[in-house]
């Protein structure tokens, strides 16, 4: 796809990718938020150490174990291409896995503290209200945290967008499939064409720049509304 | 009719209480803070699990140790009124009201209640932006809509003022004898338990230490029933009229004003504690036969 003489197909894939991984782990991070929030268990700070991990690993670390994991010739990659039919390894599905995995804690951490500073009464006194643990959770715990919402959903789009190292382990560089955005202005570097990385790198740095500021902008109205 | 026995332990606290109460009255559980008050009120709102003993509400059983018995909060049908009053923040006082009507329970009965408690002008304000004492009267709304069967109030009144927490009693009152409502209530508030309440339940250290009508339990509980009047206090200025001196002492949290003599006064200093009693004679006659 060209316009204005650019090849726009990498910038539409880094948002495709930010999309869908944001989608999935705000339906699989926030339920696990909300299970760190409020779980007693003893195991509870091996959870969190886990969801963390991608914050100190070097991104490198963690795409050479999803590699090995994808990989077809490995059990678990061979048991998704033979059930499913699925393979993950140098494939867009596969840099979803890895994206949900690599953000989960950008999306986690606002969310859970955002559960933890919710006065534990309001849960109570839904519950002596006869409401039921789904239906406390979707009205009255979800609408009182969504500054946390908002800042968990942003960082982990905007950090999805970011993401260079585990893609370039695991996706590699194919146009249309893994060639996302950061590995594009990499190659062209490589390639000298610095006004093509030029263009890619401007347009991630506004986009970027925009997402946050609407953050802090409506953050700022609603502590204003309260 | 409401039948209670319930053990619970907490690390070194322990708790033990056992209480029988008709139906319509009001109870107040009344010590210092940390005698269980508020764990024995989680656990009667099924927010606690005690470790042993049974509660049955008019017949029905909600918690039996022995039985396996504990009916979820859900379905006890309690109304809560929580210390921080933990209305919901996203909710107006309306959407908070409307919040906790039941299924197929009368949706004119928030409307009713607004009307009562006068939340007409504010039903359309979110919590954050009322007041203490409005945000203790929709909390009280609130847990009044689903017609409970038990009242559970946690020091209602505890962070207002002296002249709204006085104005919300007699509110509180009139609404409790209105409605009937068996009601068990939380306080440290000597003069709020005796405005209110059938029976008081002292408690200290997770143990019901008396346990009566307020007057029987607070005027006649040193033991000797001279019903004599000495109070302790604390010298706050001394004043030189012509002859004497006006002695102002500070009882609980009133000032009275004392007649002492200049060879009294020379003894006082401002803070010192002093006794204040009567020293007049009055015979009492009382039927021995």
């Amino acid at each position: 796809m060209n316009f204005m003489g650019y090849d726009w197909q990498p910038l539409l894939l880094t948002f495709k990718l930010a999309s869908v991984t944001t989608l999935i782990l705000g339906l699989v991070g926030i339920p696990v938020a909300w299970w760190l929030a409020t779980t007693r268990v003893r195991f509870k700070p091996v959870m969190e150490a886990l969801v963390s991990m991608p914050l100190v690993l070097p991104p490198s670390v963690l795409g050479f174990y999803l590699l090995l994991a994808f990989s077809p010739q490995q059990g678990f990659g061979r048991f998704l291409e033979s059930t499913v039919g699925l393979r993950l390894a140098f494939s867009f599905e596969g840099l979803v896995v890895a994206s949900v995995i690599f953000s989960f804690p950008f999306l986690v951490h606002p969310v859970q503290s955002g559960f933890q500073n919710l006065p534990g009464s309001l849960t109570e006194a839904a519950y002596t209200l006869g409401k039921s643990r789904w239906q406390t959770f979707l009205r009255v715990l979800l609408p009182n945290i969504k500054p946390s919402l908002l800042a968990g959903v942003v960082l982990a789009f905007a950090h999805t967008i970011g993401e260079f190292g585990v893609v370039l382990m695991i996706g590699g560089n194919l146009p249309n499939e893994t060639r996302v955005a950061s590995i594009a202005i990499y190659d062209e570097v490589e390639s000298l064409n610095y006004a093509t990385a030029n263009f890619y790198a401007l347009v991630l740095f506004a986009v970027c720049f925009a997402i946050l500021l609407m953050v802090y902008v409506l953050n700022k109205r609603y502590m204003r509304a309260l | 009719m409401i039948e209670l026995q319930l053990q619970k332990r907490q690390g070194d606290f322990s708790l033990d209480l056992h209480l029988e109460m008709e139906s319509g009255t009001l109870v107040a559980l009344f010590g210092p803070s940390g005698a269980g008050k508020s764990t024995s009120l989680r656990c009667l709102a099924g927010l606690a699990v005690p470790d042993d003993g049974h509660l049955r509400v008019d017949g029905e059983t909600w918690f039996e140790r022995a039985s396996g018995i504990n009916l979820p909060a859900q379905k006890r049908q309690v109304g809560y009124m929580f210390q921080d009053y933990a209305l919901f923040p996203n909710m107006t006082v309306r959407g908070n009201l409307e919040f906790a009507l039941r299924k197929g329970s009368d949706k004119k009965r928030v409307d009713t209640l607004i009307e009562m408690m006068e939340l007409g002008e504010l039903r359309h304000r979110k919590p954050d932006t009322l007041s203490g004492g409005q945000k203790q009267r929709v909390a009280l709304a609130r847990a009044l809509v689903s017609e409970p069967r038990l009242l559970l109030l946690d020091e209602p009144l505890s962070a207002l003022d002296p002249a709204i927490r006085q104005r919300l009693q007699d509110e509180l009152l009139s609404l409790q004898r209105h409605f009937g409502l068996t009601t068990i209530m939380v306080s440290h508030d000597v003069s709020e338990v005796f405005k209110l309440a059938h029976q008081v339940l002292v408690m200290e250290h997770g143990r019901m230490v008396r346990q009566g009508s307020p007057a029987e339990v607070f005027i006649a509980s040193h033991g000797d029933v001279s019903g004599k009047f000495r109070f302790t206090g604390e010298v706050l200025a001394i004043e030189a009229l012509d002859v004497v001196f006006s002695v102002a002492v500070l009882v609980g949290n009133q000032v009275v004003r004392v007649i002492a003599t200049a060879s009294e006064a020379a003894r006082l200093r401002i803070g010192s504690k002093v006794m204040l009693f009567s020293k007049a004679f009055n015979p009492m006659l009382q039927v021995v036969d």
